[in-house]
């Protein structure tokens, strides 16, 4: 800071912020998070200051309760220790630290220790006794001290010298380990920890194995002619086949449209924007309609060729088909980021040396492509492992790890401890295919984009790969089509295999709007959870993307010791599973000190820490791409690293920033695994509204909303466009179309490859 | 522009108090019956009073989960709807309250034994007996017999054309598994579930999945409670409602009120709202069939009259408790689930 060099015979402006900030929080806002305290401000009506449930910590100390949050006030009291002091002072950090760490520490341990029926622990009862009180979930006023023990201790981290003493940086940097550690480690070992409690409420071991080596999970029967397989098994076959699948397709795609000369590759790009858009079980759903006992298709091969009629889609077949047709453009997306940034020169120069054009295929192209294969098979195997809303639809008696999870938590033998060895199970495949991905790729480099000229051209393909690839596509291309269309006619339809009549009402009973008494009442079925969606989406979505480059400036542009841990730590969501994170945040948010279940804000954040990654990613991406001297020149003129944040920084990131806005509201209006596990009453999501429906076979309404839905957001997605801008820069023209600009999530134009094979 | 903002900020905080103060009469209820059913309860309750309702719509084991998940902090206030067999244990396991409704004097007597059986700790709103469907244009299609009786459910010519809902997620199927014990002894009841776990093609997660899938052509029989049947027939589905000769069981769809709710007396009042004739008359609107559990509701004539069916004495008491639904759904898991089909 520009002020640190002046004498105080104050507080050093920023500590005096948020000391302010932590006696706000300690003596005006109430502490504990009840009701509406969160979003309205109906506790001002509620006996503030005095009553329990609305009082701040410093009422109700004077009131003589709660009297283990005491400590706290003084703890923020004593920052005046640093009263006069110089920044230079060799206490000034010490003390800071100290402060920081203790009133931290503390706010977390009392949280944890005492809970809604007292002592959480054995071990403080047996200490201090039985203690006659108890607290909720902490409010606003414990979110505003945690927030000023925190930065109090970056500042003091930074006086001492971190990352170069660097306020902003360090503060940055606590913030998202802080966050980061709440949201995504503490769950996930809460997690760990209840899967070793048994149905009474102990702890044991033995139960453990049992559930986890059991033979409904890792029984090999249908080898040996049984009945079926385990469902670790069954997760695990579905998963490599979908990935290998999915991406040997986005390859394909990739090629024809950077590779052939094709000229509707906007067209081909639009194609696969769709599944991303889609609901996923509403894909599953087509399915039935079409290849089901009676579907359309089913029905006409028997008339036709007198095939009999079968259920063959329920299960292995239709789970594989509908997971390749969701996930097939995902890999596109990855692979043509990485077939484009391959440097021609290359090629050209295994050319000149004679190679044939299947030979620098084979031997130049198809290797510089590693990174892109191992990252779109990734994607694609822990999609399809935590894919919900498919083997729901058309699982069968094909039992997968996801609605194993499911069943454990909501059957009729509720059994939390089963779910959490279930999850632990899947988190153990995807750790594992992450880490594999990554010994795969090994040291090499991949780099082939320089700052040096590179005018070449792509070679075409060999013509007899040219003309398989072309088939593949036009055949993948017309079964999408043939899948969307069903999905549009189906909302449209009366009643799907008896009454084919063309008619509204889907719409009507989703969407009608009508009048009674206490003024408008949306009286569609389906406003309730659209507008929540709506809400929830557009919250989570600029919180991902802001969280999301803060962390990539912090990985791209400044040096730390722990930096890698940092990494892995901010990319670990990413290769958890949404049915997992949906089940630790059940576990870890249901009570006190953060009680966040039935709110809205658990999914806000759920979603914010699941699609975070491709946040990180794509600003990593685009960062890199930016000359650090162009920093380094705004720091000579005396902008400090907030200023030159905000000011050179955002404006170049423009792509990265629309890639996470735009990811991360379309994952928020179409993902399930996660959610189905967090709505509530008041919080319903459309996604969970749709499986209901579809689960109550009331196919016409789940299909009229989808469709609504992915109209919607098509017109979000543009009208985000319009907002956040295209970044000007003297030298070319950036960005055309909407899948152009989600491309970028992988597709970083100058070094797609860190990008994307950075992926952990 | 400062004072406008502060203007607009203040505004702003008006509105929200004021929001705040508005939502002050509401209302969650979890749903345990059709979508369309409980939207109808939702808004003939918020017409009625003003209370906004919050609905979430589950299954009745989800929404058993659901309460006892959170129990140690509710969110719930009542629960309405759904077989009885959750309610029972959600009472045996203190997580409802005891409330004696000023309208019980209205009720059939299947209804108030219900509420005897938990200490008055849930009632009956509605009933239904158990039974199968078949999609009359598959059977002819497939030249398959009528089937009439359980019995004939587990010949081998029905081979894939069963289906029912897993028992571990669906009370509609539980009630099956306990029917099927009290009806043949357990040991006679688990060969019966044996020989037709070969002929069941899906386990559907839902109890009404099955019809469902009946009307739709992707199954031939649905075993489901009988009004579900009926209601397809109702929707214009090819389905034919089945009373099985052997007799069969039934189930009492329940309310309870959550224990340490937030809104108490909204609940009160929509727990006696619940039980009115005006409320159940409308069940027929929106194609429930359901037998209503205030003696001067009306009825459709769909409806299946359960004095014309053979119904067992089933013991609500004994397989509503949680000791023996979980021995016999882990029987059932180990020794049904796992055989070849």
């Amino acid at each position: 800071m520009r002020h640190a060099t002046q004498e105080y015979f104050s507080l050093h402006p920023t500590i005096a912020l948020w000391v302010v900030v932590g006696l706000l929080g300690y003596a005006v806002l109430p502490w504990y998070g009840m009701d509406d305290n969160i979003f309205t401000l109906r506790w001002l009506f509620d006996g503030y200051p005095f009553d329990d449930d609305v009082a701040p910590a410093l009422f109700l100390n004077l009131q003589g309760q709660k009297l283990w949050l005491a400590p706290i006030g003084l703890l923020l009291l004593g920052s005046f220790l640093l009263w006069g002091r110089r920044k230079a002072d060799p206490a000034f950090g010490p003390i800071l630290i100290a402060l920081g760490a203790f009133g931290f520490g503390y706010l977390l341990l009392q949280g944890f220790a005492i809970g809604l029926k007292g002592w959480n622990w054995e071990v403080a009862t047996a200490l201090f006794g039985d203690l006659d009180d108890r607290q909720f979930g902490m409010g606003w006023g414990a979110l505003l001290v945690a927030g000023a023990f925190l930065f109090l201790f970056t500042i003091g981290c930074a006086a001492r010298g971190a990352v170069g003493g660097d306020e902003f940086v360090a503060g940055s940097i606590g913030f998202v380990i802080a966050v980061v550690g709440i949201f995504i480690f503490m769950p996930i070992l809460q997690m760990l920890a209840s899967a070793f409690v048994t149905q009474d409420g102990g702890y044991s071991a033995g139960t453990f194995a049992s559930k986890l080596f059991s033979n409904r999970l890792w029984g090999i029967s249908c080898l040996l002619g049984g009945p079926r397989c385990g469902a670790a098994w069954n997760s695990l076959l579905l998963a490599i086949l979908v990935g290998v699948v999915t991406t040997a397709l986005g390859l394909v795609f990739a090629l024809v449209v950077t590779r052939t000369g094709f000229r509707y590759g906007a067209l081909l790009r639009a194609l696969t924007v769709l599944p991303i858009i889609t609901p996923p079980f509403v894909i599953g759903l087509a399915i039935i309609l079409l290849f089901g006992l009676s579907g359309a298709i089913t029905q006409g091969l028997d008339a036709a060729l007198g095939i009999a009629p079968s259920r063959w889609i329920y299960g292995f077949p239709g789970l594989f088909i509908a997971q390749a047709l969701a996930f097939t453009p995902i890999a596109f997306l990855v692979m043509i980021g990485v077939v484009e940034g391959i440097s021609p020169s290359m090629e050209e120069a295994a050319q000149t040396l004679r190679a044939s054009r299947w030979q620098t295929f084979r031997t130049v192209t198809l290797p510089l492509m590693r990174p892109g294969l191992a990252n779109a098979f990734l994607l694609g195997f822990i999609e399809s492992m935590a894919d919900f809303g498919n083997p729901l639809v058309l699982g069968g008696n094909f039992e997968v790890l996801s609605t194993e999870i499911f069943f454990a938590i909501v059957g009729a033998q509720y059994d939390q401890a089963q779910a959490a060895i279930l999850a632990l199970v899947l988190l153990g495949f995807t750790l594992g295919a992450f880490y594999a991905q990554r010994f795969w790729l090994g040291r090499k480099s991949y780099t082939t984009v320089s700052g040096k000229g590179d005018a070449g051209v792509h070679p075409h393909l060999p013509v007899p790969l040219r003309n398989t690839v072309y088939t593949i596509a036009a055949l993948w291309t017309l079964f999408t089509l043939l899948i969307y269309v069903t999905i549009f006619y189906g909302s449209f339809v009366k009643l799907w295999g008896v009454d084919f009549s063309l008619t509204f009402d889907h719409y009507v009973k989703s969407f009608a709007v009508g009048w009674n008494d206490f003024g408008i009442h949306w009286r569609g079925a389906a406003w309730s959870s659209f507008w929540t969606t709506m809400q929830i989406a557009l919250i989570s979505a600029p919180l991902t993307a802001a969280i999301g480059l803060l962390t990539a400036y912090l990985l791209v542009r400044q040096s730390f010791a722990g930096k890698e841990a940092f990494e892995f730590g901010t990319m670990l969501s990413f290769a958890i599973p949404g049915t997992v994170i949906g089940v630790s945040y059940v576990v870890a948010f249901n009570v006190p000190p953060i009680e966040l279940t039935g709110t809205g804000i658990i999914l806000v954040l759920s979603f914010i820490f699941r699609n975070m990654p491709v946040g990180v990613r794509a600003g990593v991406a685009s960062m890199s791409q930016i000359d650090r001297s162009l920093d380094e020149s705004s720091l000579t003129l005396g902008a400090n690293s907030w200023q030159t944040f905000r000011r050179i920084i955002l404006p170049l990131l423009k792509p990265a920033i629309l890639a996470a806005l735009v990811y991360s509201f379309v994952r928020a209006m179409t993902a399930i695994s996660a959610i189905i596990f967090l709505v509530s009453a008041q919080y319903d999501m459309s996604t969970s509204y749709i499986v209901g429906r579809v689960e109550n076979n009331e196919y016409g309404i789940a299909i009229a909303y989808s469709a609504v839905l992915i109209f919607v957001m098509l017109a979000v997605i543009g009208i985000m466009q319009l907002l956040v801008g295209s970044r000007r820069i003297g030298r070319r023209g950036i960005e055309g179309d909407l899948s152009q600009s989600r491309t970028n999530v992988s597709q970083a134009t100058v070094r797609p490859q860190t990008a994307i094979s950075g992926g952990g | 522009m400062k004072i406008q903002l502060l203007r607009s900020a203040a505004a702003a905080g008006a509105l929200l108090a004021g929001a705040g103060l508005a939502h002050a009469d509401s209302l969650t209820l979890y749903c345990a019956a059709d979508e369309a059913w409980c939207q109808q309860i939702k808004t003939g309750f918020e017409e009625k009073t003003g209370i906004t309702v919050d609905m979430t719509r589950k299954s009745s084991g989800e929404t058993y989960a659901q309460v006892r998940a959170e129990s140690g902090n509710p969110k719930g206030d009542v629960w309405w709807g759904g077989t009885g067999d959750p309610h029972l244990q959600a009472a045996e396991e203190d997580l409802t309250v005891a409330y004696e409704s000023p309208m019980r004097g209205e009720l059939h007597d299947w209804a108030i034994k219900q509420a005897e059986a938990a200490g008055n700790k849930t009632i009956g709103v509605y009933s239904g007996a158990l039974g199968f469907g078949y999609n009359k244009d598959l059977l002819a299609k497939n030249n398959l017999p009528e089937p009439k009786c359980w019995a004939d459910l587990i010949k081998p010519e029905y081979k894939g054309q069963v289906q029912m809902a897993n028992p571990n997620s669906s009370g509609t199927a539980y009630t099956m598994l306990a029917t099927m014990v009290q009806l043949m002894g357990e040991d006679k009841g688990f060969e019966y579930l044996k020989a037709l776990h070969a002929n069941i093609n899906q386990y559907t997660k839902s109890g009404s999945a099955p019809i469902k899938a009946a009307g739709l052509g992707e199954t031939t029989i649905g075993i489901v409670f009988m009004h579900d049947a009926v209601a397809q027939t109702a929707a214009g589905f090819p389905i034919v409602t089945v009373a099985p000769c052997e007799g069969t069981g039934y189930e009492i769809g329940s309310m309870s009120l959550i224990k340490d709710a937030r809104n108490p007396e909204a609940a009160k009042q929509f727990y006696d709202w619940a039980l009115t004739a005006e409320m159940q008359s409308k069940a027929k609107d929106v194609k429930s069939f359901q037998l209503p559990s205030n003696k001067n509701a009306a009825v459709s004539e769909l409806t299946p009259d359960l004095s014309t069916i053979k119904l067992i004495d089933y013991d609500f008491t004994k397989y509503g408790s949680s000791d023996e639904r979980k021995r016999l759904l882990k029987k059932w898991d180990d020794e049904v689930s796992t055989l070849p089909q």
